[in-house]
C-alpha cells in the first residue's frame, strides 16, 4: 500500500466514474451496431482497469466520494462482470438485430443506457454521502426500468411497470430512512453537507438519537431490501429478469442486485456504531430466511428458464442477506465470498441461457430438453453453472454456503437447520430442471450458437478456481472487509 | 420561534394530510387529478413557509417546482390523457371507501406515534413536519395498495413523494433537497411520459391494472 495516487497518470476513482458517463453520452450519438458494441466492451474494459487500481492505491476520503476496504470489493466484481457482460451482450445483441427484435434506434439507446447504468452504480458505490448515493440508486432503477422494457412487448411493458412501481415505492422508503438519518444527525454534527457524510455520520453515531435511527433503518432496510429483491418484496425481480433483454438479467442479477445491498451494509455499519440503537442483525436475517424458503419452494413451480433462475437469484440474496445479518467474522466473510459468487456464477448462467433462448427460440422450461446431445459446450456449460449455483463441491459457492452453515450452527443451530432446509429445497429443484433441460432427446432448434462463450467460461473458471484454492490475498483482504462489516 | 411561524407551518402540514385523506376517498379519475393538484399546491405553500422561516432560499425552488410541475403541467397532462383514453369513469377501490378512511386514520395515528416518540429531542416544528410527512407517505402507500387503476397509482405515488418532499423541508439545513425534489420530477416525468407514450391502454387494452395481471405468475 506504499504506492499513492500521485505515481500513477491516472486518478482511478475519476476514471472510474468518468468513463462510463462520457461513453453514455458518445454511444448516444453514433449509429451502427458493431462500432458502438465494441465501444461498449472498450468503455467497461477501461472501467474495470481503472477499479483494478483502486487495490494498490487508496485516494484520501472526501465530502462526496470515499473508497475503503468494503466498496473496493464491490467496485472491482461490479466493474469486471460489466465488462464480461459487455463482451457477452456485443455479440448477443448482433443477434438480436438480426432477427429483428431489435432496432438500431433501440441499440443506440441500448449502449447508452448501459453505460448510464455503469455509472450510477459505481457512484452509489463510490458514494461518502448518503445522499449521494440515493440519487445515483435512483438513477441506476430508472435505466434498469428502460432496458427491461426495451422490447416493448405486452409482457416487458407489464415487467418495467410492475418494477417501476415496486422500486419507486423502495426508493421512496429509502429515502425517507435517509432523511431521519439526517435529522438524527444534525443536532450532533450541525447543520448542511456534513450530516450527510457517512465517515462523519460513522464517527458521531454513537451520539446520534437512538430511536431516531431505529425508524431510520427499518425504512432504509424495506426500501433498499426492496431492490436487493428480498421476499416479500421481490414480486418485480421474477419479471424484470424474464422480459428484458438477457445481459441485462445478468446485470440485474450479478451487479444491481448486490449495490442495493451495499447501501443496506453501509447502514449497518452506521448502526452498529450506537450502542442504544437496536441490532440490524436480527432484520436482515429474518428477511433473509423469508427470502431464502420461500424462493427455494417457488423454484418448483417455474415455468419459464429465464424466471426460474430470477427465483435462484432471490434465494441466494436471502442467504448473503442472512450472513450479514449474522455478522461475526465468520459469517461476513461467508456473506462476501458467496457474494462474489454468486454475482460471478449467476452472470454466467444468465449468459447461457442467454444462447439457449437464442437456439431454441423459446424460454420455456418444457420446450427446452436434450441440450447436451444438441449443443454440447453450452448444455455442459449450463450444467456446470447450475452445479455450482446448487452449492455443490468443488465450485466456490460450496465453500461460502459450507462456511455460512457451520459458522451458524455453532451460534444458533435452529437457525442453520432453516438454512440448511431452504438449499436442500432448492438443490433439488435446480437438479430436477437442470436434468430435464441437458439431458435426455434434443428439443427442436439447433441452430450453431452465434454468441461468444469466451464471458460464460471465464466466469466458471473462476468460481472452479475459487472453489479449490482461495489466494491468501484475497482471504486477507476478505477478513479486513469483514472486520469492519462488525 | 415565533409561534406564529409554527402555527402556520402546522396547518399547513396539516393540511397535507386532509387533503391525503381526501385522495384515498375520490372514487372519479379528474376528481381525483384536481384534488392531486390541490395537494401539490398545499405542498408547495408548506414549502414556501419553510423556506421563510428557516431563511433558506433554495428551498423557494422547491417550493416553485411543486407548483409549477406537480400542481398544474402534470395535473393538465393527466386529466388530458383520462380524457383521451376514455376512463373517466369511476374507480374501484379494494375493500370499500369505509373501511379504506379507516385504514388510513390507523396509519396516522401509528406515524404519529412511532415519529413523536422517535424524535423527542428534536425541535417542535421537525418533530410535527416528520409525523404529517410520514403520514402522508403512509396514505400513499395505502392508497396504491387499495387501487386498481394504472394513473391512480400513479397519483398514489406522487402523493408519497409530496410526502417526502415535506420531510426533506422539514428537516432543517439538509443538503440536497432542491436536487432531490428534481431527481424525482425527472422520475414523476418519466412516469406520465411512460403512460402516455407507450400508450398503455393500446398495449394492455385497458390501463386498468387487472388486465396487466395476466400474466403474472408465468406465461402458460
Amino acid at each position: 500500500m506504499s504506492i499513492t495516487t500521485a505515481d500513477l497518470p491516472f486518478d482511478p476513482v475519476t476514471a472510474i466514474l468518468v468513463i462510463p458517463a462520457a461513453s453514455a453520452l458518445v454511444l448516444a450519438v453514433l449509429p451502427g451496431y458493431r462500432l458502438t458494441a465494441r465501444l461498449n466492451v472498450l468503455a467497461t474494459g477501461l472501467t474495470f482497469l481503472g477499479a483494478l487500481a483502486l487495490l494498490v492505491v487508496r485516494p484520501a476520503p472526501g465530502e462526496y466520494l470515499l473508497v475503503d476496504d468494503l466498496n473496493t470489493v464491490f467496485v472491482v466484481l461490479g466493474t469486471f462482470v460489466g465488462f464480461t457482460t459487455a463482451v457477452f451482450s456485443a455479440s448477443y445483441i448482433a443477434h438480436e438485430v438480426d432477427i429483428g427484435k431489435l432496432t438500431l434506434g433501440n441499440l443506440r439507446f441500448y449502449h447508452a443506457m448501459y453505460q448510464v447504468l455503469m455509472f450510477a452504480m459505481n457512484l452509489a458505490l463510490l458514494a461518502n454521502n448518503i445522499g449521494l448515493m440515493w440519487v445515483a440508486i435512483e438513477l441506476a432503477t430508472l435505466t434498469t426500468i428502460m432496458m427491461v422494457g426495451i422490447y416493448r412487448t405486452h409482457e416487458a411493458l407489464e415487467a418495467a411497470w410492475k418494477y417501476f412501481i415496486l422500486g419507486s415505492v423502495g426508493i421512496a422508503m429509502a429515502l425517507f430512512g435517509t432523511i431521519l438519518v439526517y435529522m438524527a444527525a444534525q443536532p450532533v454534527i450541525g447543520e448542511g453537507q456534513d450530516a450527510m457524510v457517512w465517515t462523519a455520520l460513522v464517527a458521531h453515531a454513537h451520539d446520534f438519537n437512538p430511536d431516531l435511527l431505529n425508524v431510520a433503518f427499518i425504512f432504509l432496510m424495506l426500501g433498499y431490501g426492496t431492490k436487493v429483491g428480498l421476499a416479500p418484496l421481490h414480486a418485480w425481480l421474477p419479471d424484470a429478469h424474464a422480459e428484458g433483454p438477457t445481459p441485462i438479467s445478468a446485470i440485474l442479477s450479478g451487479l444491481l442486485l448486490n449495490v442495493a445491498l451495499y447501501a443496506v451494509l453501509r447502514f449497518k455499519i452506521l448502526l452498529a456504531a450506537n450502542p442504544n440503537a437496536i441490532a440490524p442483525g436480527p432484520l436482515m436475517v429474518t428477511l433473509g430466511l423469508i427470502s431464502l424458503i420461500f424462493a427455494s419452494f417457488m423454484l418448483y413451480r417455474r415455468r419459464d428458464i429465464k424466471r426460474f433462475f430470477a427465483y435462484s437469484s432471490i434465494e441466494h440474496m436471502g442467504i448473503i442477506t442472512f450472513a450479514f445479518g449474522m455478522g461475526g467474522p465468520l459469517a461476513n466473510f461467508a456473506g462476501l465470498l458467496h457474494m462474489t459468487m454468486h454475482s460471478l456464477t449467476k452472470s454466467a448462467i444468465f449468459f447461457a441461457v442467454g444462447h439457449v433462448a437464442q437456439v431454441k427460440r423459446t424460454q420455456r422450461l418444457a420446450d427446452i430438453s436434450g441440450l447436451t446431445e444438441s449443443h454440447p459446450l453450452l448444455g455442459w456449460g449450463l450444467v456446470l453453472g447450475v452445479v455450482a449455483i446448487a452449492g455443490l463441491p468443488p465450485l466456490g459457492i460450496f465453500m461460502s454456503e459450507f462456511l455460512l452453515v457451520s459458522s451458524t450452527f455453532a451460534r444458533a443451530p435452529l437457525l442453520a437447520v432453516a438454512v440448511v432446509l431452504g438449499l436442500l429445497v432448492a438443490l433439488g429443484a435446480l437438479l430436477l430442471r437442470v436434468s430435464q433441460i441437458a439431458f435426455g432427446s434434443p428439443s427442436a432448434g439447433t441452430d450453431r450458437v452465434k454468441a461468444s462463450y469466451v464471458p460464460m467460461f471465464a466466469h466458471m473458471a473462476l468460481v472452479l478456481a475459487a472453489g479449490i484454492f482461495l489466494p491468501p490475498l484475497l482471504v486477507e483482504w476478505f477478513q479486513n472487509v469483514a472486520r469492519l462489516l462488525g | 420561534m415565533q409561534p406564529f411561524a409554527f402555527e402556520v407551518a402546522h396547518l399547513l402540514a396539516g393540511l397535507m394530510v386532509l387533503v391525503s385523506f381526501m385522495l384515498l376517498y375520490q372514487d372519479r379519475m379528474l376528481g381525483l387529478i384536481r384534488v392531486f393538484a390541490l395537494h401539490a399546491f398545499v405542498l408547495s405553500l408548506s414549502v414556501g413557509w419553510q423556506a421563510h422561516i428557516q431563511d433558506a432560499p433554495h428551498l423557494y425552488i422547491t417550493a416553485a417546482i411543486a407548483l409549477v410541475l406537480k400542481a398544474i403541467i402534470i395535473p393538465v397532462a393527466l386529466n388530458g390523457m383520462v380524457v383521451r383514453l376514455g376512463i373517466h369513469r369511476t374507480i374501484e377501490t379494494v375493500g370499500g371507501i369505509g373501511p379504506t378512511m379507516l385504514l388510513g386514520m390507523g396509519l396516522v395515528a401509528l406515524s404519529m406515534v412511532v415519529m413523536l416518540h422517535a424524535t423527542a429531542g428534536a425541535t417542535p416544528l421537525a418533530r410535527e413536519d416528520l409525523a404529517f410527512a410520514l403520514s402522508v407517505v403512509l396514505l400513499g402507500l395505502l392508497m396504491m395498495v387499495t387501487r386498481r387503476n394504472a394513473v391512480s397509482q400513479v397519483v398514489g405515488f406522487m402523493s408519497i413523494e409530496n410526502g417526502l418532499i415535506l420531510a426533506a423541508a422539514g428537516a432543517k439545513g439538509m443538503p440536497f433537497v432542491v436536487e432531490i425534489s428534481v431527481a424525482f420530477s425527472v422520475l414523476v416525468a418519466f412516469i406520465v411520459i411512460g403512460v402516455f407514450l407507450f400508450r398503455i391502454r393500446e398495449r394492455f387494452d385497458a390501463v386498468d391494472i387487472e388486465a396487466m395481471q395476466e400474466f403474472r405468475g408465468e406465461r402458460q
